[in-house]
């Protein structure tokens, strides 16, 4: 241990005076038990396999000082920010800097219930995903009891306040009853450069229900690193979206199990890459139950210096018979200094199944410009079509106009901001 | 209105047209006719402006205008309409979309506001009722898993919505029966016009005898070898092109 510590990156001792510093933490046996678990590990490395393209010590050279509990101004602060904001949903949870605000949360439905319990350790080997268990001070669960049909979305706003360097923590269970449908939207606004966002959602699926859960991450943080993990029972259905459109280096890490026989996932993902951003997904979806289906489509449109990463592993082990996988990652690349890494991986135990997976990169089609410029259209408005219907594409496979809509905005405003800017310059040349 | 003169093109360093001359009048339709790698395709994709074609030299204008020095965009905005041997699919785009960005764009290049989707909507019923085009069809992806001949009458429905000056038209009628050949002829026969001229790339006669050409010029070995009346095209259909790559070569 010892060794360990003297090798500790900057980071990494700040984090460790912080843990120890903040009683409401390191005096919980569980969270020191987590907090050791991180130090174990230390930031990840390239090193760790999961984490090859990602140097996330090398990256984070500090740590932003943790984000105190909101305080009365931070809360009218964030009423103010959420007044302009027009419900999209039945209820709306609230966090603020990572601590749930009851008092900003909107009425749920009688068959949605938020009470402050933590969800399960989970049993994932990640340093981030034991950073997150230690250093969250709140932590809450969303339950859908068994039966219930919810006619809208649930909103689940993760806002922080405050344009200032801090670390923000945040721990989440959402629980769906048997035979339950229920649709989430999780939505990351407010950071501004300086903050460093660790956010862990857990999703527990009970037989047959049925959810749609997206994700959108439009704001600026220099860090977000969010991990995502499902379980779904006996034929439960989740398809679920994520939209990164924004942040400096965003990770996503998804751990899906299909615990239950026939149990089916569709996993997507829109990743808007620009200027020196880089953005990191990485999941891992385990089949131990005969029958599952899983579908996992990825998609990203890299710009200027951006990075983009996709690592898929689907292990399908030995009781998982019959299970039916595809795992496809297409990237577009828009600037010669543009990157895209991709490793999709099947790891197969059983012996009757069908796999495949495919990974695509490249540039806009010539033909398709073409086409389009032969019929009049500038240059600047067909690559903005074409990339709004590659991005429209994906987003499109949540199949619900709901959360369709404000995914297609963002891609929209996307494509009409910070990459028009880039386009155009490059044109002129 | 078209005057190509001593156009000689290279593609990855291999000569496909060779001291090519050819003009299109107003109100004409002209035909180029000529056997497989004649560089008919070729001569249509110079005219519309398709990348990656090197002009080693001549000249190509539209109304006196060097095509050669504009873009794609521009040469389309000018008159210029290529309706494609293999129109491209474009996944995600619906075809009813793309039309009205293309009319559009047109229309604000003249400095004209763009049309009203009740006025739009008008414009495409009758285009398409008149190509017997589903709407339907109109709703789905473009080119997106459409029939050959599907295909083709959107080129025409395209052509008809935009009324382009010149049209190029690149071997229309492969992959057409019999009565989508009519269909796609039609179209074009309504779009006759003493302001506009036609080029329609054939390989074969039978489109001719529903698109009666005012010049046929047989085209072989990147350059134009004969240019005759209509009699000309039947000359051909009997003779086959053998007689004329002979004198090219």
């Amino acid at each position: 241990m010892t060794a360990h510590f003297a090798e500790r990156s900057i980071a990494e001792a700040a984090l460790a005076r912080e843990f120890e510093a903040t009683r409401g933490l390191s005096r919980s046996p569980r969270r020191a038990a987590a907090f050791s678990r991180f130090l174990e590990q230390g930031l990840p490395t390239r090193r760790n396999e999961s984490w090859h393209y990602t140097d996330l010590r090398a990256a984070m050279r500090d740590a932003a000082p943790l984000a105190p509990a909101p305080d009365v101004e931070t809360i009218e602060a964030a009423r103010q920010i959420l007044q302009a904001r027009k419900p999209i949903g039945v209820g709306r949870l609230v966090l603020v800097n990572g601590a749930v605000v009851t008092e900003l949360c909107q009425r749920f439905p009688e068959s949605v219930v938020f009470n402050r319990e933590a969800p399960p350790s989970a049993d994932i080997d990640d340093a981030m995903v034991a950073l997150n268990e230690a250093m969250s001070s709140d932590a809450g669960t969303l339950r859908v009891s068994d039966g219930a049909a919810l006619s809208d979305p649930v909103e689940i706003i993760h806002l922080i306040v405050g344009e200032r360097a801090q670390a923000t923590y945040s721990r989440l269970a959402i629980t769906v009853g048997v035979g339950a449908k229920a649709d989430f939207i999780e939505d990351y606004v407010g950071a501004t450069p300086g903050v460093q966002r660790n956010a862990s959602t857990v999703l527990t699926l009970a037989e047959k229900a049925k959810v749609k859960h997206v994700v959108m991450l439009d704001d600026k943080a220099d860090l977000h690193i969010e991990s995502q993990v499902a379980e779904l029972a006996a034929r439960a259905e989740l398809n679920a979206f994520a939209l990164v459109a924004g942040g400096a280096l965003t990770r996503r890490q998804l751990f899906v199990r299909l615990a239950g026989e026939q149990a089916t996932i569709a996993l997507g993902g829109l990743a808007l890459v620009d200027g020196a951003r880089r953005a990191d997904t990485t999941l891992q979806v385990n089949h131990k139950a005969a029958g599952g289906t899983s579908r996992e489509w990825y998609r990203a449109i890299v710009d200027d210096d951006g990075v983009g990463v996709f690592q898929g592993k689907v292990i399908v082990e030995k009781a998982a018979q019959k299970t039916d996988g595809a795992m496809k990652s297409q990237a577009i690349l828009l600037s010669p200094q543009a990157q895209m890494n991709a490793k999709p991986e099947l790891e197969i135990f059983a012996d009757d199944v069908a796999c495949g997976h495919g990974a695509t990169i490249g540039s806009l089609d010539p033909e398709q410009l073409f086409y389009l410029q032969a019929r009049g259209i500038p240059r600047a408005e067909a690559e903005s079509i074409l990339l709004e219907a590659f991005g429209g594409e994906a987003i499109d496979r949540i199949d619900d106009q709901r959360l369709i809509e404000p995914l297609r905005a963002a891609l929209g405003a996307w494509l009409a901001t910070g990459r028009g800017k880039a386009t155009s310059m490059r044109t002129l040349k | 209105m078209l005057e190509i003169e001593h156009l000689s093109v290279a593609v990855h360093g291999k000569l496909i047209l060779d001291d090519l001359s050819l003009s299109v009048k107003a109100g004409e339709v002209a035909a180029i006719m000529g056997p497989n790698g004649s560089g008919k395709s070729t001569l249509s994709y110079i005219i519309a402006g398709k990348p990656d074609y090197e002009v080693t030299s001549g000249q190509v204008r539209l109304e006196g205008e060097d095509l050669l020095k504009l873009d794609p965009t521009e040469r389309a905005l000018r008159g210029v309409f290529l309706a494609f041997q293999y129109p491209i699919e474009i996944p995600g785009v619906t075809t009813m979309t793309f039309l009205k960005t293309a009319l559009n764009a047109g229309r604000r290049a003249r400095g004209e506001s763009d049309l009203t989707t009740p006025e739009f909507m008008r414009r495409v019923r009758e285009a398409s009722q008149l190509l017997k085009i589903d709407q339907e069809m109109l709703r789905r992806p473009l080119n997106v898993g459409f029939s050959g001949g599907e295909k083709k009458r959107l080129e025409i429905l395209q052509m008809a919505l935009i009324q382009p000056r010149l049209a190029v038209m690149d071997e229309t009628d492969s992959g057409l029966d019999i009565d989508a050949l009519r269909i796609v002829a039609e179209g074009v026969n309504r779009l006759r016009d003493p302001a506009r001229g036609f080029l329609i790339i054939t390989h074969y006669q039978r489109l001719l005898e529903h698109i009666r050409p005012d010049v046929v010029h047989v085209m072989a070995r990147g350059r134009i070898v004969a240019s005759g009346g209509p009699e000309l095209a039947l000359e051909l259909e009997r003779k086959g092109y053998r007689q004329f790559e002979e004198e090219a070569a």
